[in-house]
């Protein structure tokens, strides 16, 4: 029996399950493996009986913690999708203001009819799988995760930079182009996009494990960024990580 | 005819974003008719605060998957605006090109993947795939080529890489775009021929109802305008795009978490009807000739005739991108580099259409180019009171029908606006007297 896959989605630019969507060379090649049983975005049929829920989006108030539980127990692999799932995502940067002062900022005294909390990841409120990274995800990483989902074998990320990825695909370094970029601390596994684009990484992916930021931070500044700038870059999508917010 | 309904569609599927239908009849008389959005609101505006002018179109992208390109233009235009910047002819043409196909990509996706199934009868564009596979065949490629287009000129489809402020930071090559063109005159162009008549055998199916009200969108006396213009509309003429607060005024209703904006009239709409009805005489011939096939011509005032409006510009938008990627092979491609912005205070706004209407990104600057204040207007926002009015004047007409067609149909409307939820939502600032 094909595996049964749901896609959710909470806070987010719906951007992931677009890349998804974005996949027509081997979309019918996809769908002949899985059977897509919930996917709000592009389907009206709904079933709560899944084998894969892919999850999409931030966490950001109280009605979502219920939704999220509940698709915890319905699913045998809960698998989060793209920064704002895996990390909260830019929606993240909203934790570094006072909430109450955003609200009001965004809302006016309108801002009661607006539920929100601190933003959190999937994981931050129900235990998961395994996670696809980046903003948005690289729909080529999903493939594989399928692939390695379908046949049983547990996906693996990588623990080295982009930096080794942007060396392979023959870049000249940002830095040496007068740039700033991220690479140097973030998680690989998306070939140097950014980079290879000729705009430096902004650390989409998260960091890899034990991160040298302060050396990354020196690097920023060195190449001319104010030190508030250079934290502001580690803001944008790895503010969830515990060496960017202390 | 029923005089007892209960209609509350809880999230209606095949849109982006969380958006709910309720309609309560009793003994016949319409007690409740609304168009909820319950969408998590994320602060963008809030939040953009203190943000380097060098880092905040990557961040306002993140606004929305599918115009992601839309909101990275109209972010840098107006960051440029702020500081007096003018862009080089070549970067003016590729961000033409790669509106043209984040256009054609949007269109696509919404008229095959999102409303055809209903006219076709079935719940999602996977149940069609095996009773039309040659259509769905045919979508596919449609939107494999405008991906591939976004690919090339901005390095991504979703949240671009290489459309920044003050130019391109790569540029594709002249034998990729001479490849490009090939592909779009002897692909796309047939495949939107048939597209055309795949269209205008549905259009019988098409509800028969119209509801007057005024149009908004960017007007230019020489060509169909997306990347730039002035405010034009309907009811009011044009005015320059600075004076945009005046004409979409903002205002906050209990049941949605989008805000709703009106002019002259109860409501407005934005978006490929409301862009046809300004601009219909400037489209492009094939898209004209499309037009005229399809049974559309201005002032059309049927919202279902927006998905038509979508086909009609999907052909304007492959005539423009190989109009504009002429121009560049003419020119040839020069190695520009991403000019760096003269810092000043100040304040910009940049006003693009995007394929669910006219997006306004409206930012002030301190000296050192840091974001202290952030507005943006968002097309569906523009729309959610016209959905709604839509609503109140369609359910009389249609209450007579099963609860079941009631409720399809009014699904139809909402997906009609091809609304954007998750961008309406994220992006409203109240101003309060």
């Amino acid at each position: 029996m094909k595996p049964r896959v749901a896609f959710f989605d909470f806070a987010s630019c719906e951007g992931c399950q677009l890349a998804v969507v974005n996949l027509e060379n081997e979309l019918l090649d996809l769908v002949s493996h899985i059977d897509i049983v919930n996917f709000r975005e592009a389907m009206t049929e709904a079933s709560d009986d899944y084998d894969i829920a892919f999850i999409e989006g931030s966490v950001t108030r109280e009605y979502d913690i219920p939704r999220l539980k509940k698709i915890r127990e319905n699913a045998k692999l809960v698998v989060p999708i793209g920064a704002c799932a895996c990390t909260g995502g830019v929606n993240f940067r909203k934790n570094f203001y006072d909430l109450n002062e955003i609200r009001h900022y965004v809302y006016g005294d309108s801002a009661k009819y607006f539920d929100t909390f601190a933003t959190r990841p999937v994981k931050a409120v129900i235990p998961v799988d395994f996670e696809i990274p980046g903003c948005p995800i690289n729909a080529k990483e999903f493939l594989s995760v399928v692939k390695s989902l379908l046949i049983g074998k547990k996906p693996e990320l990588p623990n080295y930079s982009v930096c080794v990825e942007c060396k392979l695909a023959g870049n000249v370094c940002m830095y040496d182009k007068g740039e700033t970029c991220l690479g140097p601390v973030t998680r690989a596994g998306c070939g140097a996009w950014c980079p290879s684009n000729g705009s430096g990484c902004e650390g989409c992916r998260g960091l890899v494990d034990e991160p040298n930021k302060n050396s990354a931070k020196d690097i920023l500044v060195k190449a001319g960024l104010s030190v508030e700038d250079a934290m502001q870059k580690f803001k944008i999508f790895a503010g969830y990580f515990e060496e960017v917010k202390k | 005819m029923s005089t007892n309904m209960n209609i509350n569609v809880h999230y209606v599927t095949r849109v982006e974003g969380h958006g709910n239908i309720v309609v309560n009849i009793k003994d016949g008389k319409i007690e409740d008719c609304k168009w909820e959005v319950i969408e998590a609101p994320r602060f963008f505006e809030g939040f953009i605060r203190g943000v380097h002018y060098k880092d905040v179109s990557e961040i306002v992208s993140r606004i929305c998957g599918i115009c992601s390109i839309g909101h990275t233009t109209a972010s840098i235009r107006a960051t440029e605006d702020a500081f007096g910047y003018k862009p080089t002819e070549q970067t003016l043409t590729l961000r033409k090109l790669l509106l043209d196909g984040e256009t054609l990509q949007s269109h696509i996706l919404h008229t095959y993947f999102l409303a055809a199934p209903d006219f076709l009868g079935a719940k999602s564009v996977f149940a069609i795939i095996p009773t039309h596979l040659e259509v769905a065949k045919m979508a596919l490629r449609l939107k494999r080529i405008a991906n591939d287009l976004c690919d090339l000129i901005g390095g991504r489809t979703i949240h671009p890489i290489r459309e920044v402020v003050g130019g391109f930071t790569k540029l594709p090559t002249e034998k990729e775009l001479r490849e490009l063109k090939k592909v779009l005159e002897t692909e796309a162009l047939p495949l939107l021929d048939k597209t055309v008549d795949v269209f205008a055998s549905l259009a019988p199916k098409i509800p028969n109802f119209t509801r007057e009200t005024e149009y908004l969108g960017l007007v230019r006396d020489d060509e169909y305008a997306f990347y730039d213009g002035d405010l034009g509309s309907t009811d009011a003429g044009r005015t320059d795009v600075h004076n945009y607060k005046s004409w979409t005024n903002e205002y906050v209703v209990p049941h949605s978490s989008a805000k709703w904006t009106k002019n002259k009239r109860e409501s407005l709409m934005v978006g490929a009807l409301a862009r046809f009805n300004l601009n219909a005489k400037l489209l492009h011939p094939k898209a004209k000739a499309a037009a005229e096939k399809l049974g559309l011509k201005p002032i059309n005032y049927n919202p279902f005739m927006n998905n038509i409006a979508q086909v009609i510009e999907s052909v304007h938008a492959v005539e423009d991108a190989i109009i504009q990627i002429d121009k560049l092979l003419t020119k040839g491609i020069k190695d520009e580099k991403v000019d760096p912005m003269p810092l000043k205070e100040g304040r910009g706004v940049g006003a693009v259409e995007v394929p669910r209407g006219i997006l306004i990104h409206d930012y002030t600057y301190d000296r050192t180019g840091h974001i202290v204040e952030a507005n943006c207007i968002i097309p569906t926002n523009q729309n959610c009171a016209n959905i709604e009015y839509d609503m109140k004047k369609f359910v009389p007409e249609i209450m007579d029908k099963p609860q079941e067609e009631v409720q399809l149909l009014l699904e139809m409307l909402v997906r009609a606006y091809d609304p954007c939820i998750s961008c309406s939502v994220h992006l409203v600032k109240v101003n309060f007297k």
